[in-house]
């Protein structure tokens, strides 16, 4: 960051003079409100922040951020903003991207971004379908997904993005959707992290696959939602369910809580920095299990970025850089006259 | 570093002199020849001889043993006059197995000398390079000069004292053959014993049994020579210095070449430089290259594939330093969605291309020039950008300063065409004097101008300002959506493509005002015959060319550096021949454009056999024109 006194921001402040190009009832939207707050709240400074994003309907969100912006091409984002980072690591990067683009034609660049742990922040919108080609079915649609090009319903089996992420060795690991209230702390958490932050938020694509998401994210279906805190029992629907682990079996299992005693019903509690276990709550299947939400894994370690700008200025340290001399070394010999 | 012999007239020599010699070293992929060949290539150039080389590998790693495909080969052209090809046939023929032997002996000149190591030449080894019967036994060698002895035993024996294991004491029989080929052209070993002393410093036995070994290899020559008995005689020749311009000389390969102007042209730019890669051949000696030259304000990036390597350079472009990526015409291929990004968002970028065999994965240690359609039409929509082609491998250095300074000076993407010859070949190059140098400094826009900042204004070059996220006040949004003329807003309007297509072929086109004129390089700007050659035909090209008006034909040698777009003369100067050949190593691809850009009758003179022109092939053409 620079070195000004950080002017403190309000959510007007990150909002650009574009239209909005978003279907009207997109979730996108919601989650753009939420990132608008979430700026101010980090001491952000806009000109020092940079969105990156790939193709699809996610990826028109740099145009309405009033920081600086790059929308590049389908599936690359991850890459781009590697280039971004590494020539200057004092920008603020977040990568925007959804199911298709991250998870498809971009799974190369997802998986080796998290890997390497680069420090920014990558939000994956994840709407379960191809919003912006008109409704094919994508990575994370459910087996039997009826669409444009598998009128007979999808055959194969969707991808986990919070699986794939941990998978591909992500440290911090969040989740959450679009509209519910907890977004900007989920955010403000992926910021604080120091690497690369995976948050996927489920977004409901109002036009092609709508309330998808419904069984958790509906009024009447919010029991069916597990908010993970760390430090805190893993409880849900109103603290009368909890989850526990089944020592014989090594796998989690839903159960009752009584009376709020959920030390009494073996309820564990979420320790972010348990890789084994957040695997286990990426990979509860819904219906029998809440949906796992909030940060789910945050355990840093060194990021990319720093290490090669470390190793960079380690190597060149005490070297005069002297082209002339460069060129005239090696095999030589000298010509007179 | 060391002096090299000036050997004036006065210095009368005892033995034969020759004005050039050719000889290609030639064995088993395992047997160390390119090794070899670099080092007798040193000599050479302690020795004051022009030269030329041209290593020719198998794709494989370790192919199996005495195969046919694992041979290696190194050949090299050196000569007390002008050298610029690595020479059509060679005068003397190494061949350290059957299979080495058997690839290689047909491209030998008619009396040339063939030296084989007759160890080597068992039924075991002769069946893998499918020869019925021992060529050195029977007379199917006869219009050569054969001789034979066994170099495996030579150098077993020589290496004895120092207690090696079988295959450890064979692996010093390049060093044998080298201090053969050192005796044999009246060269100073000591250079090489300084170098194998340097190399195996941590292993002071294997030092000295190579020095042991090369010495051997030396001294049999000599033996030999005094008709020892059991020795065959080896003719000894001498090739004096080259009268060349004094200066300090190094050798150079085109990847090194590359990697150093790159690092010039940054410096000259002021800007740091990111490279991101991923390994393919024969681009990877860029990225190996420079990711030891940290000091110089190199970032370099190993990415997971083509494309990211691409996007990564990308955004470090978007954020203020200049990114390179480099690769062959496959991977090419895969940043060519990334490479329209770069043009739509006005973006610096430099992109080399090592060119090889292709298509698809093709002939990845060959080379060839089949990549000039990809580099100037090879991508979606009118999306122009300049292209440059090196023609050797010191020329490399010049070319990507060029390739920086086109690519910042007008906001462009720049492709750099290279050959996987130009890549490998090693020359000798006199070092500039960087002190030499016009630095075209770049600036980044760091205020609101006069009128307002507009993201796709453009200055008289029509390149539009550069500038870095972090800077107050000037923040914006660029991506691959077609911009509005001046916002940089996204913008769909029929008016505005056009006025946005235009203005993107005009920056381009506009280059032309900001380059050299085309050049004659050898011979008159106007007569009966042109042969207008680009890239690494440069050397071939232009001997044909110096032989066939030696006899008195009317024909001029044009090299074309820029190929995108063209010198603003090269119309003119075309149609001022009779008659244009095209030399080129694809079936016909500049030939193509310059009979588009300039309705110019060009001829196609091709050859795509992964293998460089021949002097002669390109002079019967110019003698069949001019016949």
């Amino acid at each position: 960051m620079n070195d000004m006194t950080p002017i403190k921001t309000t959510p007007k402040d990150w909002e650009t003079d574009q239209e909005v190009r978003w279907c009207p009832g997109c979730g996108d939207y919601a989650i753009l409100k939420a990132v608008q707050r979430t700026m101010p709240d980090i001491g952000g400074t806009p000109e020092n922040t940079v969105f990156v994003s790939g193709i699809g309907c996610s990826s028109r969100f740099p145009y309405y951020m009033e920081t600086y912006g790059f929308h590049t091409i389908h599936g690359r984002a991850p890459a781009v903003a590697t280039g971004v980072k590494l020539a200057n690591p004092d920008l603020d990067v977040w990568v925007i991207s959804g199911d298709g683009d991250a998870l498809s034609i971009g799974g190369n660049h997802t998986m080796h971004l998290l890997r390497r742990n680069l420090d920014c922040q990558f939000l994956l919108f994840n709407n379960e379908i191809y919003g912006l080609t008109k409704g094919q079915y994508s990575p994370t649609s459910r087996e039997g997904t009826r669409s444009p090009s598998t009128p007979f319903g999808s055959v194969d089996r969707p991808a986990t993005p919070c699986a794939f992420a941990l998978g591909a060795g992500a440290r911090f690991v969040a989740r959450t959707y679009d509209v519910a209230k907890q977004t900007v702390d989920v955010l403000k958490a992926a910021h604080a992290h120091k690497g690369a932050s995976f948050v996927e938020i489920f977004q409901n694509c109002i036009v092609y696959n709508a309330d998808v998401f419904g069984g958790f994210t509906e009024k009447a279906n919010q029991n069916h939602q597990l908010w993970l805190e760390n430090g805190k029992p893993m409880l849900f629907a109103g603290g009368t369910k909890g989850i526990t682990m089944d020592m014989k079996s090594l796998s989690l299992q839903v159960v009752d809580v009584v009376d709020g005693n959920w030390e009494a019903a073996g309820v564990i509690v979420h320790d972010v920095t348990n890789r084994a276990v957040a695997h286990m709550l990426v990979e509860m299947p819904f219906g029998a299990f809440p949906m796992a939400l909030g940060v789910l894994y945050d355990d840093p370690r060194p990021t990319f970025d720093s290490a090669v700008i470390a190793q960079n200025e380690a190597v060149a340290a005490g070297k005069t850089p002297d082209l002339q001399k460069l060129i005239s070394t090696g095999q030589t010999w000298t010509v007179d006259a | 570093m060391a002096t090299a012999a000036r050997i004036d007239a006065t210095d009368t020599t005892a033995l034969e002199t020759s004005e050039a010699v050719v000889v290609r070293f030639a064995g088993d992929s395992g047997d160390g020849m390119q090794l070899t060949g670099g080092q007798f290539t040193l000599s050479s150039a302690l020795a004051g001889n022009d030269f030329a080389t041209f290593p020719d590998f198998p794709a494989e790693i370790r192919a199996p043993l005495g195969t046919l495909f694992g041979v290696s080969a190194f050949q090299i052209n050196f000569g007390s006059t002008e050298i610029e090809t690595a020479g059509d046939a060679p005068d003397v023929l190494i061949a350290m197995n059957p299979a080495a032997l058997k690839t290689n002996v047909k491209d030998l000149k008619p009396g040339g000398l063939i030296i084989a190591d007759s160890g080597e030449f068992t039924a075991r080894n002769l069946a893998k390079a499918e020869y019925d019967a021992n060529p050195l036994e029977d007379d199917s060698l006869g219009k050569w000069q054969l001789i034979q002895f066994n170099i495996s035993q030579l150098t077993m024996d020589a290496v004895k004292p120092f207690g090696l294991g079988n295959k450890e004491a064979l692996r010093c029989k390049n060093m044998w053959t080298l201090g053969l080929a050192l005796w044999m052209f009246d060269r100073d070993r000591q250079p090489i014993i300084d170098w194998l002393n340097e190399k195996f410093a941590k292993n002071p036995v294997l030092a000295n049994a190579n020095i042991a070994a090369l010495n051997a290899g030396h001294a049999y020559g000599e033996t030999a020579e005094i008709g020892q008995p059991g020795t065959v005689a080896i003719p000894q020749r001498h090739v004096n210095a080259a009268p060349v311009e004094p200066g300090l000389y190094r050798t150079i390969t085109g990847a090194d070449a590359v990697a150093y102007g790159l690092v010039a042209g940054c410096q000259l730019a002021g800007v740091p430089m990111f490279f991101g890669g991923y390994p393919i051949t024969p681009a990877s000696s860029i990225l190996h290259a420079l990711s030891r030259l940290k000091e110089y304000g190199v970032t370099t990036f190993q990415a997971e594939d083509e494309i990211a390597a691409i996007a990564s350079a990308i955004g470090a472009s978007y954020a203020g330093q200049l990114g390179v990526t480099s690769s062959s015409g496959p991977g090419i291929a895969l940043k060519t969605e990334a490479i329209g990004l770069a043009v739509m968002t006005e973006l610096p970028l430099v992109i080399v291309n090592s060119q090889r065999g292709g298509p698809s994965t093709g002939l990845p240690t060959k080379t060839e020039q089949s990549d000039l359609y990809q580099a100037v039409y090879g991508r979606n929509g009118d999306t122009p950008l300049p292209v440059i082609a090196a023609r050797s491998p010191s020329d490399v250095f010049d070319c990507a300063i060029e390739a920086v300074r086109i690519a910042t000076q007008f906001m462009t993407p720049v492709i750099l065409l290279t050959d996987g010859y130009i890549a490998n070949a090693a020359e000798p190059w006199k070092v500039p004097d960087m002190s030499s140098y016009q630095p075209f400094p770049v600036t980044f826009l760091d205020h609101v101008p006069e009128g307002g900042f507009k993201p796709y204004g453009r200055d008289n070059k029509l390149a539009r300002p550069w500038v870095k996220p972090g800077t107050p006040g000037l923040r914006h949004r660029i991506g691959g959506i077609e911009k509005q003329v001046d916002t940089g807003h996204i913008n769909y309007s029929p008016e505005n493509h056009q006025a946005m297509t235009d203005l993107r072929k005009n920056k381009v086109d506009g280059i032309a005002n900001h380059i050299p004129d085309q050049d004659v390089c050898l011979g008159a700007a106007g007569g009966k015959l042109a042969m207008v050659g680009w890239g690494s035909t440069y050397g071939a090209v232009h001997q044909a060319v110096r032989r066939a008006r030696a006899k008195g034909l009317d024909v001029s040698h044009i090299h074309i550096r820029h190929i995108w777009p063209m010198p603003n003369n090269l119309g003119e100067l075309l149609h001022s021949f009779d008659q244009v050949i095209v030399p080129e190593m694809n079936t016909g691809q500049l030939k193509t454009v310059l009979r588009d850009q300039y309705l110019v009758d060009a001829k196609p003179l091709n050859k795509v056999s992964g293998q460089p022109f021949r002097i002669a092939e390109i002079e019967a053409a110019i003698e069949g024109a001019l016949a």
